[in-house]
């Protein structure tokens, strides 16, 4: 399934090096079991906080106001190689993330979500701070649109914080994935961003080439060749665009 | 390392300060570009608080001359005050595109130099560098991989004009382009978005070759081997 070589995307833990595949679930060891609502004993409270920091390390791709979910084992926003849901189509062609909390709200394993308060434009950072019973583990998921594209979004795909220390951070570098929900035109009025002067945001067709979410293959811009692109040499990018910090505070 | 934690374990001896480093270890550093060039490398084991950049934050006066010209003393001299070990220009001279090089054996006894940090120049760019900020370096024996990315220091806008970028090789670049980006929109230290290039070595917008001078992050490959 991983598109790329796994050591592209590396989870530096304080004191230990660990890689995941980005895109693959991550499976917590040793949580709760198969029931989200057991009532034994062991089923104790667990207040952990965390703060999440998203860094934009492009050189002109502004980020739409971020989408952190908190949640056990099972939430995924999104799989690699399947259809977006409309929910994240909306997040990835209009930088809208309303419907995609909203929708993780409804899920059992929910846990808790904050939207960002706006843009993080390339070189700003915005940071969100949670405190969430993890007594049946605790996963992060991370999505935020690059918006001077058609249909581009960076984050984390439930990467697992339970074995977390107190004081312990992780930093994760994100790379670009392409929703496959939009052709990549470039052209203009198909951008929300600013490269765009405010183009169409969502549309629900499907017009891409295969209806599928991989990682992104990078934007042409008419710098390189695409004449009707409304971009420049300075919308490209490259791996990683967000750098994503989260230190588990007590 | 070890033996310093078995004894303090050994004596219930508090070890909360002991982030001294007991550590020998070589790092090699691979170019894996098909056309990139890394200048005279720096390569330094200091403490937590020093750093050579920070992505996100605007680029040390020295850090710029790096950047955009290779040198790498103004760096040296900044950090000097928190004893560092360094290594400078392992290769003697220029990293070629799939040569690698591998520093003689640094050690941090008795120090707390526990983190690893490089960079060099990338030539025929702007202002690219190959970059790595304080690595934790492990406290186990053992051989450790890892890759590292091209950054853009934020200094320069990347117009790809051979007079803005020296060149004291022949990279295979041409002339006479019109410049690409007149400024860069992001002043902080961030991942390069990469060069473009063109087919035309007498014009264009930009000197540099699109089927050579291009390239995809990761860059470099790291090899630390702790002793």
């Amino acid at each position: 399934m991983s598109l790329f070589n796994k050591s592209l995307f590396n989870l530096e833990l304080r004191g230990k090096m660990i890689t995941v595949a980005m895109g693959s679930s991550l499976l917590l060891a040793g949580c709760g079991g198969s029931s989200s609502d057991n009532n034994t004993a062991d089923n104790t409270e667990d207040l952990r906080s965390f703060e999440i920091s998203v860094h934009n390390v492009t050189a002109n791709q502004p980020f739409s106001p971020i989408a952190v979910i908190l949640h056990s084992t099972g939430y995924q926003a999104w799989i690699d190689g399947e259809a977006a849901s409309t929910a994240l189509e909306l997040l990835a062609e209009e930088g809208d993330n309303s419907s995609l909390l909203t929708e993780a709200s409804l899920h059992d394993a929910y846990l808790a979500s904050q939207t960002g308060t706006g843009v993080i434009g390339p070189g700003q950072n915005e940071s969100v701070q949670f405190e969430v019973d993890a007594q049946n583990g605790v996963s992060v998921s991370v999505v935020s649109m690059l918006v001077n594209t058609n249909d581009a979004y960076t984050g984390i795909n439930a990467a697992a914080l339970t074995a977390l220390n107190t004081g312990e951070s992780m930093s994760v570098k994100a790379p670009v994935w392409d929703a496959g929900t939009e052709s990549n035109t470039e052209a203009a009025g198909t951008i929300p961003g600013p490269a765009d002067n405010a183009g169409e945001g969502f549309n629900a067709e499907r017009s891409d080439q295969s209806d599928r979410i991989r990682f992104h293959s990078g934007v042409v811009s008419s710098d390189d060749g695409l004449s009707t692109s409304v971009l420049s040499a300075e919308h490209r990018f490259d791996n990683p665009s967000a750098m994503i910090t989260i230190t588990r505070l007590n | 390392m070890n033996k310093k934690w078995v004894v303090a374990t050994l004596f219930g001896i508090s070890v909360t300060s002991a982030n001294l480093q007991a550590e020998q270890f070589t790092v090699e550093i691979e170019n894996l570009t098909n056309g990139i060039y890394f200048t005279p490398l720096l390569v330094a084991a200091h403490d937590s608080s020093t750093h050579l950049f920070e992505t996100g934050s605007a680029a040390s006066t020295s850090l710029e001359t790096m950047a955009e010209g290779g040198d790498i003393s103004g760096l040296v001299t900044d950090i000097a005050s928190a004893s560092p070990v360094t290594v400078e220009n392992p290769k003697g001279g220029l990293l070629a595109p799939g040569e690698s090089t591998t520093t003689v054996m640094l050690n941090t006894d008795d120090s707390d130099n526990g983190y690893l940090s490089i960079v060099a120049m990338m030539l025929p760019t702007n202002d690219g560098f190959v970059g790595l900020d304080s690595w934790e370096i492990p406290s186990t024996a053992g051989t450790y991989t890892f890759t590292i990315n091209g950054y853009d220091a934020g200094t320069e806008g990347n117009d790809e004009l051979t007079g803005s970028i020296p060149a004291p090789i022949d990279f295979g670049t041409g002339t006479g382009g019109t410049g690409v980006s007149t400024n860069d929109n992001n002043a902080t230290v961030h991942i390069h978005p990469g060069s473009i290039g063109d087919d035309d070595s007498a014009g264009g917008i930009s000197d540099l070759d699109n089927s050579v001078h291009r390239w995809l992050n990761p860059i470099a490959r790291i090899t630390v081997v702790i002793q």
